[in-house]
């Protein structure tokens, strides 16, 4: 997808999200925008609101109160063409157990529509390697290769953005690298990924632009480039502490 | 229109693959209503006179009670490893995913009823393979599988589902399964048409109303 074919200015938009469980406001008036193209890591600790706002951008949760847009397109009115923009990592695999690994996709792959659903399949299988177990059954793999698979997933329909809630449980270092790439690898240009995790360690070292979520607001938010590590371990410190 | 039932197809071929492989819902639902059928024979010995009263209400008790352990089974498995996120984060209508689970349903807990009517026909020396009678069957268990579609994917997001399910459905089907009572009671005696079509149709509204407003409300059920 060419930028000029992508909706909206921004790939992900939000404005004064709210989300409150019975008098539990977990999101805070938050706002956020995501450009095309970039790598968004926000860092928090449990509790900060990171899996309630992955829910809400992938039309699972319904926020109480804020305008969201993503890929151009409204939440609250257009959530099936979000969904079809959109591909989710999370700890969970979202995979049958039951069924093998090429089974899973399939299914997936209609859910989606896929053209040319089993080629699409042996190419994303090939991106992140996991062509010798398609025929696996799902719950004999080991959790990195339940991982993998729950990437190709993802990728499968080719969403041009990722939302991905702590994708690095359970990743070794090579999955890790198996992940940028599947990311990076779309026929629509550079995806946009949004991920939200605790480990400012992996976080770091995946994404080019990083914030700090707490208590349900942004409280920080940076370009990778101008910082090191260290600063950012200091003020996620001492912004969490005081939060 | 053609994506639609595509979606369908996919959802309840996805089913039937899971319980070709786990066999999960035919063994609570047949083992219980097996159970059932058994132990109520032995406990009212009913005489070649009274088993034509009390047989198919013994028979839907049974039928009733399996049913909600399969239909309790059913999203039990969406929820294992976020797959009911999965199908949520899917680009389809919510009434494209409730029909897809509803016919799933309803074909396991068919196929169940035919596999426990020859031991039916054993135990209460009756002769249920006949139209009129497997009508009545097939259309009670449409509204059964309707309203317990929607009740299971309620019930799954609650922390006490086991006992959500058959608090919230089984008032519900009330109607069903007296209609279903009373006109298998009339097709086992192979009585007058004219008696029994009133109740299923009564059991066929319900099943549309049933089938139409689950659809309808399925998606504002399934997220938070």
């Amino acid at each position: 997808m060419n930028t000029e074919d992508r909706g909206g200015s921004y790939a992900i938009s939000i404005r004064a999200l709210s989300k409150t469980f019975g008098s539990e406001m977990a999101i805070r008036k938050l706002d956020l925008t995501v450009s095309w193209g970039d790598f968004l890591v926000i860092f928090g600790p449990n509790g900060a609101g990171k899996t309630t706002l992955i829910k809400i951008l992938s039309t699972i949760t319904s926020p109480t109160n804020g305008e969201v847009s993503i890929a151009g397109f409204d939440l609250k009115s257009d959530s099936s063409l979000i969904r079809r923009n959109i591909g989710v990592v999370s700890h969970q695999s979202q995979l049958y157990q039951d069924l093998s690994a090429i089974e899973n996709l399939r299914f997936h792959g209609k859910m989606f529509s896929v053209p040319g659903l089993e080629n699409r399949i042996m190419e994303v299988a090939d991106i992140v390697g996991i062509k010798s177990i398609l025929d696996h059954k799902t719950s004999v793999l080991s959790h990195g290769m339940q991982k993998r698979v729950s990437i190709a997933r993802a990728i499968l329909h080719d969403p041009p953005i990722m939302l991905l809630d702590e994708p690095e449980t359970s990743l070794d270092q090579e999955a890790l690298s198996v992940l940028k790439n599947a990311i990076n690898q779309s026929e629509r240009g550079q995806r946009t990924v949004l991920m939200v995790t605790h480990s400012l360690e992996r976080g770091w070292a995946l994404g080019d632009r990083i914030a700090i979520l707490a208590r349900g607001n942004i409280v920080y938010e940076n370009n990778t480039a101008s910082l090191d590590q260290s600063t950012v371990i200091e003020i996620y410190n001492d912004l969490v502490g005081r939060s | 229109m053609v994506s639609f039932w595509h979606t369908i197809l996919a959802l309840v071929w996805k089913d039937v693959l899971l319980e070709i492989r786990t066999k999960d819902i035919m063994i609570s639902i047949l083992s219980f209503a097996i159970l059932s059928l058994l132990i109520l024979n032995f406990a009212l010995k009913p005489s070649p006179k009274t088993a034509s009263v009390i047989a198919p209400g013994i028979l839907w008790v049974a039928f009733t009670f399996a049913g909600v352990l399969g239909l309790a089974r059913t999203f039990a498995l969406e929820k294992d490893q976020g797959n009911l996120v999965g199908l949520m984060l899917a680009p389809v209508s919510g009434e494209a995913l409730y029909l897809g689970k509803m016919l799933a349903n309803l074909m396991f807990m068919l196929i169940a009823e035919l596999a426990l009517l020859p031991i039916f026909a054993v135990l209460f020396n009756m002769s249920p393979f006949q139209p009129a009678f497997l009508l009545v069957v097939f259309v009670a268990t449409v509204g059964f599988a309707a309203v317990g579609t929607l009740f299971s994917a309620i019930g799954v997001n609650t922390r006490s589902r086991d006992i959500m399910l058959p608090v919230l459905f089984l008032p519900l089907v009330v109607p069903v399964i007296i209609s279903a009572v009373v006109a298998s009671s009339i097709a086992l005696d192979r009585g007058p048409w004219v008696d029994m079509v009133k109740w299923i149709q009564l059991m066929l509204v319900f099943d549309i109303l049933a089938v139409v407003l689950s659809a309808l409300a399925f998606d504002q059920v399934l997220r938070e």
